[in-house]
């Protein structure tokens, strides 16, 4: 994607406004640029693009630079707080239902995914102890009855058909059906249709006027682009929807449609279809999704995370230890730890912007190869740590069977303290601001 | 072509035509000279249509270079540029690929003929397998299907109903069982019964996911190794209410299995055909069909001067 490295090219746009304590307007307008670009790669509507747009600004400039943001992360930071509010700050439940049974409808275009939505759902409801019905009410594509059957024979869960009734015929039994079987959720799956096919619009009316669902959801293809809004508009307009079902979201689409859609009819998001099987079908979280239309990872949240797990005091030691070339054995322990206390390393590498997902999958990251560094300087003397050049191959031998590793081991642990040492060397600008304010590495230590 | 068939397609285009074609025009009446705002408003027109940033950055640099070579100062000028432009970019892949010289024509000599087809999910694949075998046995060609999409719940029943449809044979297997061997004994019976046109349907998958693309190739390998005597193509169906992600699904089939052609679907139903500028412009896949509504008619060849004179109908 053209935009996979949207961090590094904001960064590339901030790298001359470093050490700036107010935002001024230039800043903004240049940083907006890429925000915009961004936004519209993946697929936000325009319109939306260009409201939101002027919002940040609006709220953006002349604002304090934070003392441990560079301006570039100050505006991505305020991108993402907009971006998260106008998701929605929580996520929606469908609605309780005082009689049963409760019905859902499931609407959209053709191929959005309905009937897998709607044994998705049936599959989630009955987890939660609920008795779902699934119906059948496509009768126009080929086999799409067949299908649900199938699928709820998966999942052993009851399946209503009816051979040439029409939909809202077939909509009413269904529910007279549930409520004589002791259903106590009736899906109803309808087939596939323009926004703008008014026959076929009529009829979804009527199953609505004659079922009177609880829930209008409307299945919507994560990748659809910029005409996302208007077919939810002419669905909405027509059924009055109350929520959002967001397919496909597994592959690699921004999925600015989601964002578009909620900006302009305001409707939430339930769920997100997240795989083929029938049980991936997740509850929508809008904050994160707004991370992922950014294309930024969790930039953010890493961002905060250091800030509060990292020891401020400690860094300046360390920072100054570095300046003097002092950084011993000792120091690199302190630092895992606080590199462990951030949480599960997997999850902060995923966190990092601008590393694609697919090249993550290579990468793992053992834990237990932390766990044996640790032992291994902990079978250090002081003075080991403190001076590795002393370490000859008999100290090598007692350290390796002191902590239960290898010679080897412990040859790889001094080469990779070496390398990080040297490392850290280059990176001296960190030393002069105790960390703050430099928008390069933040992170002292070799993730 | 009859008018009746132009007229369908022109209804089919309508909104596309709404919002990009018709919008470009009244940015161009309504703009008293040619400055940084219409370039800007042009920008935005295109993007909304879908056309993608990439390819719009492409056409209004290009736009801007003829205008200034030419000494354009005229808005209304401008039109026909823009004209010219589309048709262009929709011509020209038809022209470097020298097997499609006439983009999708299918002409008698590519037949015998065995066509995969793959797509991401819910883009129309089984449909446009139905649609396109409908097209050709009215033609007087003998249809064979081959039900490859052994994953999906009925997929299999559907594509049967399309082959009664059609009134053409089918090779099947059961639900779950492997596609590549459903390639392989589609093929050997279209080599024995003298089909002079093979479909073969896929289980729909997305691009990003490693494994099913894998599988995906291994079918391909199936086919291309097999199908001696007949012209393979292997037909990539996208949805046309697709945004940018058209573009990496269409990068990445096209590494996979070596895709020959797109077919459009949906083209009817959305306003931002504005893909297509982008699929042609930036990847050069040669468009074979467009969907432009729901009956087997409504899924033609694309011929990409017939196009464009039905967008600036």
């Amino acid at each position: 994607m053209v935009f996979e490295n949207l961090s590094a090219r904001l960064q590339e746009t901030f790298r001359k406004l470093r050490g700036k304590g107010k935002l001024s307007e230039k800043d903004v307008t240049d940083a907006l640029r890429e925000v915009r670009l961004a936004l519209l790669e993946a697929d936000v509507n325009f319109r939306v693009v260009k409201d939101f747009v002027a919002k940040v600004k609006e709220r953006a400039v002349g604002q304090e630079v934070a003392a441990s943001l560079t301006p570039g992360q100050q505006v991505v930071k305020i991108v993402h707080e907009e971006l998260a509010a106008l998701m929605g700050q929580k996520e929606s439940k469908l609605a309780a239902v005082p009689n049963p049974p409760g019905v859902i409808m499931l609407v959209g275009l053709q191929g959005s995914g309905k009937t897998t939505s709607c044994a998705k759902l049936g599959a989630q409801l009955k987890k939660n102890g609920r008795r779902p019905l699934l119906v059948a009410a496509d009768i126009y594509r080929p086999a799409a009855v067949k299908q649900l059957q199938v699928l709820g024979g998966q999942l052993d869960l009851p399946v209503f058909s009816l051979e040439g009734a029409r939909p809202p015929e077939i909509a009413r039994q269904a529910v007279a059906e549930a409520l004589r079987l002791g259903r106590d959720a009736v899906l109803i799956d309808t087939a596939g249709r323009l926004h703008i096919d008014h026959e076929l619009m009529d009829e979804l009316k009527e199953i609505k006027s004659v079922v009177r669902p609880h829930e209008i959801l409307l299945v919507v293809d994560a990748m659809t682009g910029q005409d996302a809004v208007n077919v939810a508009e002419g669905f909405h307009s027509d059924l009055n929807l109350t929520g959002l079902i967001l397919t496909k979201l597994d592959s690699d689409t921004r999925g600015g449609a989601a964002l578009s859609i909620r900006a302009v009819t305001g409707i939430p998001i339930k769920f997100a279809g997240v795989g083929e099987k029938t049980d991936q079908l997740e509850t929508f979280h809008p904050d994160r999704m707004a991370s992922r239309i950014l294309g930024m990872g969790d930039v953010l949240s890493l961002i905060e995370k250091a800030e509060t797990q990292f020891d401020l005091e400690n860094s300046k030691k360390l920072a100054a230890k570095l300046r003097s070339a002092e950084f011993t054995l000792e120091d690199f322990l302190e630092q895992m730890k606080q590199v462990r206390q951030m949480g599960p390393l997997d999850q902060l590498m995923s966190m990092l912007p601008g590393i694609p997902q697919k090249q993550l999958k290579g990468i793992k990251i053992d834990p237990k190869e932390l766990d044996r560094a640790e032992a291994i300087i902990n079978s250090m003397t002081f003075k080991e740590r403190r001076n590795p050049q002393i370490i000859d191959g008999s100290r090598k031998r007692r350290v390796a069977s002191g902590s239960g590793t290898t010679v080897q081991d412990v040859n790889k642990l001094l080469s990779s303290f070496e390398q990080s040492r040297k490392m850290m060397k280059q990176l001296g600008d960190f030393t002069k601001g105790g960390g703050k304010g430099k928008g390069g590495n933040k992170f002292p230590f070799p993730i | 072509m009859s008018g009746g068939m132009f007229a369908r397609l022109v209804d089919g285009l309508e909104k596309t035509r709404h919002s990009l074609v018709e919008q470009v025009r009244n940015i161009t009446l309504r703009s008293k000279k040619l400055d940084e705002d219409f370039f800007e408003e042009l920008e935005e027109t295109l993007i909304l249509a879908d056309v993608g940033v990439e390819a719009t950055e492409m056409l209004v640099k290009k736009l801007r270079t003829e205008i200034h070579n030419n000494r354009v100062s005229e808005p209304d000028q401008v039109m026909a540029m823009f004209k010219k432009m589309l048709t262009e970019i929709l011509s020209n892949h038809a022209a470097d690929a020298a097997s499609v010289v006439n983009a999708a024509a299918v002409a008698d000599s590519d037949f015998p003929a065995a066509w995969m087809v793959v797509g991401v999910n819910g883009v129309g694949k089984t449909t446009t397998i139905g649609k396109l075998a409908a097209l050709h046995a009215k033609a007087g060609k003998k249809v064979l299907l081959g039900a490859g999409d052994t994953f999906r719940a009925a997929a299999i029943d559907q594509l049967d109903i399309w082959a009664q449809r059609a009134g053409c044979e089918i090779v099947k297997h059961q639900e779950g069982s492997d596609p590549a061997a459903v390639a392989f004994d589609t093929i050997q019976a279209a080599k024995a019964r003298k089909s002079d046109l093979v479909l073969l349907d896929t289980a729909g998958r997305l691009h990003t996911k490693v494994n099913l693309m894998e599988e995906l190739r291994k079918v391909h390998r199936v086919v291309t190794r097999e199908a001696v005597g007949f012209r393979t193509e292997v037909l990539l169906v996208l949805d046309a209410t697709t945004g940018q992600n058209a573009i990496e699904q269409a990068k990445i089939f096209k590494e996979a299995v070596a895709v020959s052609g797109v077919a459009l679907t949906k083209l009817d139903g959305t306003a931002k055909g504005g893909v297509i500028i982008a699929i042609a412009g930036i990847l050069g896949i040669p468009i074979k069909y467009i969907g432009v509504g729901e009956r087997p008619e409504d899924l033609r060849e694309f011929h990409y001067g017939e196009f464009i004179e039905a967008l600036f109908a």
